[in-house]
């Protein structure tokens, strides 16, 4: 695997961004990712701050994304908000790939528990994912913490899925065999020589899980059943500007564009991530 | 071969009863009781212990369960708190517009998505390849129902090339209906050709590298023969696969969609049900979906036989 030796680190970057799209793509997530978390610094005014007189007022010199329909500066929301969906983005990200870890290693290395496991793996997959995730915030109730919760249920089968497959071949290897051998404990093996060796597949996937949740997420804000709505996020925005798309479509189009650009980045460095850690292509180039 | 199939059909059997489980379970990790909130607020107590004997939540766990399992096995879901008639019936009646959405939009997204990724496939590295694969990039990083609100207020409201939302007027005839599902269906397309494309540029890929292609390339069998005939028939079985795929896709971009241009489907029904707390039509959803999506992807392997000899079980 590329990467994890001192001596494999510099090819590893050099595969990373052998496709020119990658570095471009990470220098704009980073670039986002920046704004939003010091948007208090860098946020030209309070994103609450309301004033009836600005109501709608397009793009311009005063507000330079424009105002919403209070009168709020739209781009001091737009960093707030951006705030709260890479923040449920990346939260989902790490609890799924958790949980997904966790079902996946048992599910591989201990066989009674594989058919039972599989079985719930492939029953949670046959669930749309934003229909899954609706009904759960239905009944968990809308919050940031139960819109992540629940995010994390319905992604956390995909990691269990790759982490099961991969653990499957690894444990079959001689260094598993010989560290069995050499008295390791099952907990040991399953953490220090199994898990570490599949860490790459799980970034990458976790990364497209952070763009997926970005875009769930938004979604359930749309449709109205995520975060409460006076938390800002990029869909709460969307949801919020939809009753004025025919005197201000600049209240949608805007934080359209975050998730967009957001997501296709996430997209875009996931699919970097792949190539460079794939061992068949690091070996042909 | 009758053997794998009684396999697979078991395996599929035990699927759907995971599903049912995870349904029923779901329902009941409402912190509290279940009927109280689903009645909201102002119910009091007596209207929701009535509720729970109706329900039947004042029995065992255990008995509930079964009792919900072989009533969904014979294809009893319950009945909607809000309309006071059989789940079933309720989805059956909502069922038009997002079965022609959903078949309206893979159509679509087949027809855009497949010949653009063998030619991609072809030119390999080319400006058309990149482009191809960054548009479709793209379009798989935009949330559908943004789209679907910016065509919505630019293609239907401003130019008028299409009905801005609804499902026609109460009685309107069927190609009046479809009418309405054209834009709709646009929108969703470009959702799902983006993972179509992907794939059916990746499987061409694999095929065009094969030794089979250079032999018949050899032959001098002309290019559009090599690519058409041979290629594109051994490139079918992968996306057969990714039409069996594309299904939770395409019900999760219907479920928006249709709230996007208020079409009264199945996906709208389940967000209203959501909004009023009507628990067994939420259920009686996820059951039907997930398990259309099973069997569905039941069929697609099963195609595999057909479509390739090679392949036996």
């Amino acid at each position: 695997m590329a990467g994890t030796s001192f001596a494999g680190e510099p090819k590893f970057l050099d595969l990373l961004f052998s496709r020119r799209a990658v570095p471009v793509a990470l220098a704009i997530f980073v670039l986002i990712l920046t704004l939003c978390v010091f948007a208090g610094f860098i946020a030209p005014s309070d994103p609450d701050r309301m004033s009836v007189r600005s109501r709608l007022t397009p793009p311009g010199a005063d507000f330079w994304l424009g105002a919403d329909a209070f009168g709020r500066d739209v781009l001091s929301r737009l960093l707030y908000a951006g705030r709260v969906s890479l923040g449920i983005g990346l939260g989902v990200a790490l609890i799924s790939s958790v949980i997904g870890i966790a079902i996946g290693l048992s599910a591989g290395f201990f066989k009674r528990l594989d058919g039972a496991l599989s079985r719930l793996i492939d029953a949670m997959m046959a669930f749309p994912d934003i229909l899954l995730a609706i009904a759960l915030v239905s009944i968990l109730g809308g919050s940031m913490v139960n819109v992540i919760i629940a995010l994390s249920i319905v992604y956390a089968p995909r990691i269990a899925r790759i982490v099961r497959a991969s653990t499957l071949v690894i444990r079959e290897l001689p260094y598993v065999e010989a560290a069995r051998a050499l008295g390791s404990s099952t907990l040991s093996i399953m953490f220090n020589h199994v898990l570490r060796n599949i860490l790459s597949p799980i970034i990458v996937q976790g990364t497209f899980i952070f763009a997926y949740a970005m875009l769930a997420e938004a979604g359930l804000s749309f449709l109205g059943v995520g975060v409460d709505p006076s938390t800002p996020t990029w869909g709460t925005m969307i949801n919020e500007g939809r009753q004025y798309i025919d005197q201000a479509a600049f209240l949608i189009f805007i934080p359209g564009i975050a998730i967009s650009v957001s997501v296709l980045s996430l997209q875009l460095i996931g699919d970097g991530l792949r190539d460079a850690m794939d061992p068949r292509l690091a070996k042909e180039l | 071969m009758p053997y794998y199939l009684f396999r697979r059909f078991v395996g599929m059997l035990v699927v759907i009863l995971m599903v049912l489980t995870i349904a029923f379970v779901i329902v009941r990790l409402a912190p509290g009781d279940p009927a109280a909130l689903m009645l909201g607020p102002e119910a009091t107590v007596e209207d929701a212990a009535e509720l729970r004997v109706r329900l039947g939540l004042d029995r065992p766990i255990l008995i509930q369960y079964l009792s919900f399992a072989a009533a969904a096995f014979q294809g009893d879901l319950g009945t909607s708190i809000f309309f006071n008639q059989p789940v079933t019936s309720i989805l059956a009646a909502r069922a038009e517009p997002t079965i022609f959405l959903s078949l309206f939009s893979l159509t679509f997204a087949l027809l855009i998505a497949t010949p653009i990724g063998i030619y991609a496939a072809y030119r390999r590295g080319s400006f058309a390849d990149q482009s191809a694969i960054s548009i479709a990039m793209l379009a798989a990083s935009v949330p559908s129902f943004w789209t679907g609100l910016m065509f919505q207020r630019y293609l239907a409201t401003e130019l008028g090339w299409f009905p801005a939302a609804g499902y026609g007027e109460p009685g309107a005839d069927f190609l009046e209906r479809m009418r309405h599902l054209i834009l709709p269906s646009i929108v969703l397309g470009i959702v799902n050709s983006a993972l179509i494309l992907r794939f059916t540029r990746a499987s061409m890929l694999d095929i065009l590298g094969e030794d089979y292609i250079r032999t018949a390339r050899s032959k001098g069998m002309g290019e559009r023969r090599v690519v058409l005939r041979h290629a594109l028939k051994n490139a079918a079985i992968p996306i057969i696969t990714v039409i069996g795929l594309t299904f939770a896709l395409l019900v999760s971009g219907a479920v928006v969609t249709e709230r996007v241009f208020n079409i009264p489907g199945m996906g709208n029904l389940v967000v209203s049900a959501v909004l009023r707390r009507d628990y067994p039509v939420i259920q009686g959803t996820l059951i039907v979906v997930a398990t259309l999506y099973v069997v569905i992807n039941l069929i697609t392997d099963l195609l595999y036989l057909l479509v390739d000899k090679r392949v036996k079980y």
